[in-house]
């Protein structure tokens, strides 16, 4: 088993060099094939493709359904983005800096909706909606997604708070500034990236949701049950086309909410930071 | 009791008002105590440095004058204001931190105005004092850089304009030249001695470094485990120390333990008349009054002879370490250039050697 010590490339045997590319195959070719069928004239039948066509586009763009799922989708994730940040930011200030009896429960309490499954989730939310009596619709989604997100929200901004220096707010504090000025004027702009990465992620994660939204669905659709609902009567091209946009999206949206996290804290993982000082707490 | 209580009620000097009196103060954090029962009053206008080790309790100390710590029990006040009740923000008490603690999304000069700007002066003033203060610390090349942008050193000289700008009536300084290299740490410690004596600002200083504190100071406060040991002008904490452990603490010292027993002292082999009560007592006698002896022995001069153990080479003058009769030990500061000594015969002058009082064991 020398090679996998070895630091030298030319000692790595071929077969795992075949062995990762297998691997990435498998991840992406799927939705490389997606993107290609997107562009293919004779629709999802056929190979190889050939007659590369917009067509498939020109028909999403005429597709009043689609749009309208697009924009209730939009509203769900800017909601569940102003919720989880309004909920999650002083929840992580909490974890920072009071102290109260039973913070390490409270610790390990806020990452629970991370790793709790969605349909977990979902269908408790439901059962809460039923017993008070609240009709389903857009608002029962966002708050859905709010509520299941908040803990992105929380774990993001207080990585972002165990880097900041707190002599920092001292000498705010000691240079005049009352505790809100201080906030408003020191944390806020050290925990902006923080702050934008967290909304960032919450909005693709909301974006995408299925199990959630699937039990909280009223008339109104977004993307993602869309879709879901016209796979149901089949695949048609549309609907690569609409992946495709959608893939190309989150594509840039993660990368900026990478590029945003390595600028503030040159990566680490989320909720590591979280978990880390739980276990110090326990100790 | 402390066994030190003497000296810490010495009155600073009656010609300049107490600016901040500390009474009593103590500290604990849970079951462990930093601070015990410190009083200390500082005078308008002086340079106070509180001197001690790590752990010694003295950020502590810092930190309950600015605000960011309160006191177990104990009181501030500043003139007839109590000072403890205060928060941070309130208090015209003023840090540079040991980071400097600059705001890294803001500039160097909206860093220098950022006090100003709280206090809501007018925008013509706040641009006239932030350019004054660039000029004094000789940033005004920089005012338009990121903290990140410039030196240490730099950053340290921002730290300084950013609190003084505020014309505080107390600066407090976290080991603000820790981090400096030795060179630069010589510059800024005569830098800032004189930029207190231009603006007439009262400086409270702390420091691990005895050398730093003796060069800079009007006075230091001595603490050990949270108590202080002696308060006095480092003239006097040098040549008249109170305790063993202020003796050792600062600078090199011969720590002579013996018995005082009808007027005479016998210290192992050595004895001297002195008029002192019977019983055990302790001398501190600083290696450069301990002499190679001269070809005529002068009236009450002590004389020994020993063997060399080593000698060490400091510049313009050497340090011997003699082994005498009886197991003592001696250091002596001798000069540079008298070649290298097997077997010396020593001589001091016994009024050189300051009693002390022996300080007990802490945790």
């Amino acid at each position: 088993m020398e090679f996998l010590l070895s630091t030298d490339p030319a000692n790595v045997p071929r077969w795992l060099m075949l062995h990762a590319i297998a691997v990435f195959s498998f991840l992406y070719l799927p939705i490389a094939v997606l993107i290609l069928y997107s562009f293919n004239g004779q629709g999802v039948g056929g190979f190889p493709p050939h007659h590369l066509t917009l067509n498939w586009y020109r028909i999403l763009f005429a597709d009043g359904p689609i749009w309208d799922s697009v924009l209730n989708s939009l509203q769900v994730a800017f909601a569940a983005m102003a919720i989880s940040l309004i909920f999650g930011v002083p929840a992580a200030l909490a974890l920072d800096r009071a102290h109260f009896p039973g913070k390490a429960f409270f610790r390990r309490l806020v990452l629970l909706p991370l790793i709790l499954p969605g349909i977990i989730t979902g269908l408790s939310l439901l059962m809460l909606f039923n017993i008070t009596g609240t009709k389903l619709s857009l608002i029962t989604i966002m708050l859905g997604h709010g509520t299941a997100l908040i803990s992105v929200a929380t774990t993001e901004v207080f990585a972002g708070l165990q880097k900041l220096d707190r002599a920092q707010e001292e000498a705010s504090l000691d240079l005049g500034a009352n505790y809100w000025q201080t906030f408003w004027r020191i944390t806020v702009p050290n925990l902006k990236l923080s702050i934008i990465g967290a909304a960032l992620l919450i909005f693709t994660l909301s974006m995408d949701e299925i199990a959630v939204s699937f039990f909280l669905i009223g008339r109104d659709n977004t993307l993602p049950l869309e879709i879901w609902g016209r796979l149901r009567r089949g695949i048609t091209p549309e609907i690569n086309a609409v992946s495709t946009i959608i893939f190309a999206f989150s594509l840039i949206t993660i990368v900026l909410w990478y590029s945003l996290r390595r600028r503030s804290a040159l990566g680490t993982d989320v909720g590591m930071e979280l978990v880390e000082s739980s276990n110090r707490d326990a100790n | 009791m402390s066994p030190a209580s003497e000296s810490q009620s010495a009155p600073p000097d009656p010609s300049r008002p107490a600016l901040l009196s500390v009474r009593n103060v103590a500290k604990a954090f849970g079951r462990n105590t930093v601070l015990r029962n410190v009083s200390l009053e500082i005078a308008e206008g002086e340079f106070l440095t509180i001197l001690g080790e790590s752990g010694s309790g003295k950020t502590t100390l810092l930190r309950i004058i600015a605000g960011f710590e309160s006191a177990t029990s104990g009181e501030l006040w500043m003139g007839a204001e109590r000072l403890d009740h205060q928060p941070p923000y309130r208090r015209r008490v003023n840090t540079v931190f040991q980071s400097y603690a600059l705001f890294p999304h803001l500039t160097v000069e909206e860093n220098i105005g950022y006090g100003l700007r709280i206090a809501r002066r007018p925008a013509a003033e706040i641009a006239q004092r932030v350019s004054d203060a660039l000029d004094k610390v000789k940033m005004s090349a920089h005012a338009k850089a990121k903290p990140s942008k410039i030196s240490g050193g730099q950053q340290q000289r921002v730290a300084l304009a950013r609190a003084l700008v505020n014309r505080p009536r107390l600066l407090l300084l976290d080991e603000p030249l820790s981090a400096l290299d030795a060179n630069l740490r010589r510059q800024m410690q005569v830098e800032l001695k004189s930029l207190q004596r231009e603006v007439g600002i009262t400086f409270v200083f702390v420091t691990h470094d005895q050398e730093e504190a003796m060069v800079m100071s009007d006075r230091i406060a001595l603490l050990r485990s949270g108590e202080l040991e002696q308060v006095a002008s480092p003239r006097e904490i040098y040549s008249r120390p109170a305790t063993s452990y202020v003796a050792q603490f600062v600078g090199h010292t011969n720590l002579l333990k013996g018995q005082a027993q009808a007027g005479i002292v016998r210290c192992a082999s050595l004895t001297w008349p002195a008029s002192l009560p019977n019983g055990p007592v302790l001398f501190s006698l600083r290696p450069e009054h301990v002499r190679l002896a001269g070809k005529d022995k002068a009236t009450g001069i002590v004389r020994t002879r020993g063997r060399v153990l080593n000698q060490a080479f400091h510049g313009a003058t050497e340090l011997i370490r003699v082994e005498c009769a009886d197991g003592l030990v001696l250091i002596a500061r001798i000069p540079s250039g008298t070649g290298s000594h097997n077997e010396v015969e020593l001589e001091f002058s016994p009024a050189d050697a300051a009693l002390i009082r022996d300080s007990p064991e802490r945790d």
